[in-house]
């Protein structure tokens, strides 16, 4: 197949608008979640189908894009997605934060801070935080309605009661504005103060339960916590053995079957940035070479 | 047995709750009729009568948990009375959490059963913005005293208790927010005897010490002679006798009553 055989972006311009009317939408009512008819898309639910609509509704061809996945740009999940759009869409892809108009992503927000014209794509499965203790959908829709979030504290006190502290490490529930209670996706909570009062404008697309939600820029994005039991943005206590980082997300990597194990730079992208620029970890090599940056 | 309350019945009292013409039909069949009392602080009003009489329809109408086809049900607010049937739905529903109380008689109908004892009982507490944690754990343990469970159980989920202690916990759930008002739906049913005589108790003495207000239905009439200050008797969605519960159960004027009295109560 040719790039021909598609329109711009693969979904047709009727689709697109229709996503693009509910996105407006979730950025008029920052928080809210915004029923649309999700499309079949060439991926099964659970690969980004939701993120990928909200993507191709908001590319141009003047954009240029970049896809990561739990912060890395070449896992599969991420490779299969900026590739489809370079066949269907033919735009620019990258690697570097910095240098993309589009970023989608899963599971992360990147290190280097966002700046205004950029849009992040979130990839969410559940979008609906409320859904932990109260599966019934109407009752949660009236809970949104008549801002009642009490449930929501009550899953922080699940939390620790039973482990002393609140585990809840991802899709770390916030409140926007003051009124709506979100779920950020499943990103670690680490990356939650990110969401709040950023230049970019940030979309979330949930393909199989069919919601949009949206935070404009710098909107107020508020973790929940309790007094005595206040929201800490944790992260392994290490530095990147690579980069030398002390205050980028870490992957734990094992490295042997004898108890080996490095921590890493979940962004891919950072980390390579900072080994260029000569920064070096415990266990990195000094001045990368090109090829690796590629 | 001690004799059942008499509290604060005076007559300057205005009342606490206020039900004028209630009616509920589902489609052609009636499940309540015409249905006007006045309940005052402090009272507990028993509703007995026979399965599909209109028990459940009259309570759900009087909690907001369904809208009557006609009628008022007028709530005396800290601010003034007010028809909580044409009152805006968010305020009935702050109101459901705060000033009102609804014990089931299935506690899994009460109950989260995926939460801990603990976070039952404080979600209310949470609900109208309780945000510490360390006192939201110590007034849980301080109401799981109250309703005898013991603070070791405090982060044991309900499946873990017998079906008297998840009576009791959700009874300690309601009345954490300290509600003026409390509707129940036959609390003891389902339980054994043993194990009802032990909760009416509870009951009995948590009604005395806090001056609820209670609305109750049963098809007990013990549970009745033991709770309710006062009793209406119900049949075929009407009311059919209704008065001081002594009197009722003692010298039933109307022949329903008289058969229900002679045929339940020689318990
Ligand atoms: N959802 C419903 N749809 C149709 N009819 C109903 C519904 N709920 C109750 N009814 C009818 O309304 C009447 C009153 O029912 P209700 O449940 O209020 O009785 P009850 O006194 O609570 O009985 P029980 O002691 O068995 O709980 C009955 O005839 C019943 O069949
Ligand atoms: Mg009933």
């Amino acid at each position: 197949m040719t790039a021909q055989d598609y329109n711009f972006a693969y979904l047709d311009e009727q689709t697109k608008r229709m996503i693009r009317r509910a996105i407006l939408k979730g950025i008029a009512v920052p928080g809210y979640q915004v029923p649309f008819a999700s499309r079949e898309m060439p991926m099964p639910y659970g690969w980004g189908t939701g993120g990928v609509q909200v993507t191709a509704a908001c590319l141009t061809p003047d954009d240029t894009l970049k896809v990561i996945d739990q912060g890395a740009d070449d896992t599969t999940n991420a490779v299969s997605i900026r590739k489809f759009f370079q066949r269907t869409a033919g735009v620019a892809v990258t690697e570097a934060t910095d240098q993309a108009s589009i970023i989608q992503t899963r599971h992360r927000i990147p290190e280097a801070p966002l700046t205004e014209g950029q849009i992040l794509v979130y990839q969410v499965p559940i979008p609906e935080p409320l859904r932990f203790l109260e599966p019934r959908e109407t009752e949660t829709r009236k809970m949104h309605e008549l801002e009642e979030y009490g449930l929501m504290h009550v899953k922080l006190y699940e939390d620790i009661a039973r482990h002393g502290t609140i585990a809840t490490s991802y899709a770390y529930p916030v409140k926007v504005e003051g009124r709506y209670v979100m779920d950020p996706s499943p990103i670690p909570k680490f990356d939650n103060p990110k969401l709040s009062d950023s230049p970019a404008i940030q979309l979330f697309g949930a393909g199989r339960e069919q919601r949009i939600y949206a935070l404009p820029p710098y909107t107020q994005v508020v973790s929940l916590d309790f007094d005595d039991h206040p929201f800490v943005a944790s992260k392994a206590d290490h530095d990147c053995d690579l980069c030398g980082a002390g205050t980028s997300y870490l992957d734990e990597v094992i490295t042997d079957d004898q108890g080996g194990r490095m921590f890493v730079c979940s962004d891919t992208d950072f980390c390579r940035a900072r080994r260029e620029a000569g920064h070096v970890g415990r266990l990195g090599t000094p001045a990368p070479s090109l090829e690796a940056a590629q | 047995m001690t004799a059942p309350l008499r509290t604060l019945t005076a007559e300057t009292d205005r009342p606490l709750l206020q039900v004028q013409g209630l009616t509920k039909s589902y489609g052609a069949r009636i499940g309540c009729a015409h249905i006007s009392f006045d309940l005052f602080p402090g009272e507990v009003m028993g509703i007995v009568g026979e399965s599909g009489s209109g028990k459940s329809t009259l309570l759900s109408c009087l909690a907001g948990h369904m809208a009557p086809d006609t009628g008022r049900v007028i709530f005396d607010t800290g601010t003034g009375p007010v028809d909580t049937v044409t009152m805006a739905e968010a305020e009935r529903r702050r109101m459901a959490r705060t000033d009102w109380a609804f014990v089931h008689q299935n506690p899994r109908d009460g109950l989260r059963m995926g939460v801990s004892a603990g976070g039952n009982v404080g979600e209310r507490l949470m609900a109208i913005g309780a945000r510490h944690y360390g006192e939201i754990r110590a007034t849980a343990t301080d109401w799981l005293a109250r309703v005898e469970i013991a603070a070791d159980r405090i982060d044991d989920r309900p499946r873990a208790f017998s079906g008297g202690m998840q009576q009791r916990l959700q009874i300690a759930r309601n009345l954490v927010t300290g509600p003026r008002l409390v509707f129940m739906d036959e609390p003891t049913g389902g339980l054994d005897v043993s194990v009802q005589a032990r909760l009416l108790d509870l009951l009995r003495g948590l009604v005395r010490e806090m001056g609820l207000s209670v609305i109750i239905v049963t098809h007990d009439l013990a549970v009745v002679r033991l709770l309710a200050d006062r009793l209406m008797v119900m049949k075929g969605g009407h009311v059919v006798e209704q008065g001081l519960t002594d009197q009722v159960l003692d010298d039933p004027q109307h022949a329903y009553t008289q058969l229900l009295v002679s045929s339940v109560l020689q318990v």
